[in-house]
């Protein structure tokens, strides 16, 4: 067992909690769609990146201590969920937000619309 | 091991949050981006489950279920976009 293993992996939780519930927030305060994606979107995924973070260094510190394969096997896959949470977020939050404009719904408060001017 | 777990009940009391404007939402892409919220926090807690349970398919489960919701995300869009 590493030493201060608890200490590392309870700061990366807490961080990856409060951008999370910094997203959160933010989906139930802004004012329109476009601001609430901007919110859930980066924050969520920050936050969750953080979690798995956790996760990553606590299977490497226990198969360092215990050379034990199967936390090494977490690890791993920690890390590919982590991969998988990353690109599919930032993808599919650019699809919601260009198929949200398709349909004519408008940012508040917006002063141009550049992808209207541009007509794609 | 208590840091996982309340780790687990915090981010079930998000997805509560999330549900709400997943209720109130006024437009459909608003429920959109609740429920990719609520998906991405439940992919932090099947990892935390599967390092509580030490179970690692748990984790293989949540790969799984990342991709899966991506794909129902874009077809979502492609749905609000009148693409489809």
């Amino acid at each position: 067992m590493v030493a201060g293993l608890d200490l590392i992996t309870s700061i990366l939780l807490i961080v990856g909690i409060t951008f999370n519930t910094l997203g959160v927030i933010g989906l139930l305060r802004f004012p329109d769609l476009y601001t609430r994606m901007h919110a859930t979107t980066k924050a969520t995924t920050f936050g969750s990146i953080f979690i798995c973070l956790a996760v990553i260094v606590y299977g490497l510190a226990l198969f360092i201590g215990k050379a034990d394969s199967q936390y090494l096997v977490l690890s791993i896959h920690t890390f590919l969920a982590m991969a998988c949470l990353a690109f599919t977020n930032a993808v599919s939050a650019h699809a919601i937000a260009r198929a949200a404009h398709r349909s004519g719904i408008l940012p508040k408060l917006a002063v141009c619309d550049r992808l209207a001017e541009a007509k794609l | 091991m208590d840091q996982w777990l309340i780790t687990i009940a915090c981010l079930a009391i998000l997805i509560i949050m999330a549900t709400a404007r997943l209720l109130v939402g006024p437009t459909a892409p608003d429920r959109v981006i609740a429920v990719d919220t609520v998906n991405t926090l439940t992919i932090a807690i099947m990892v935390l489950l599967g390092v509580i349970f030490s179970q690692i398919i748990f984790i293989d489960v949540a790969i799984v279920y990342g991709l899966l919701s991506f794909v129902a995300t874009l077809y979502i869009a492609k749905y609000i976009g009148g693409e489809l």
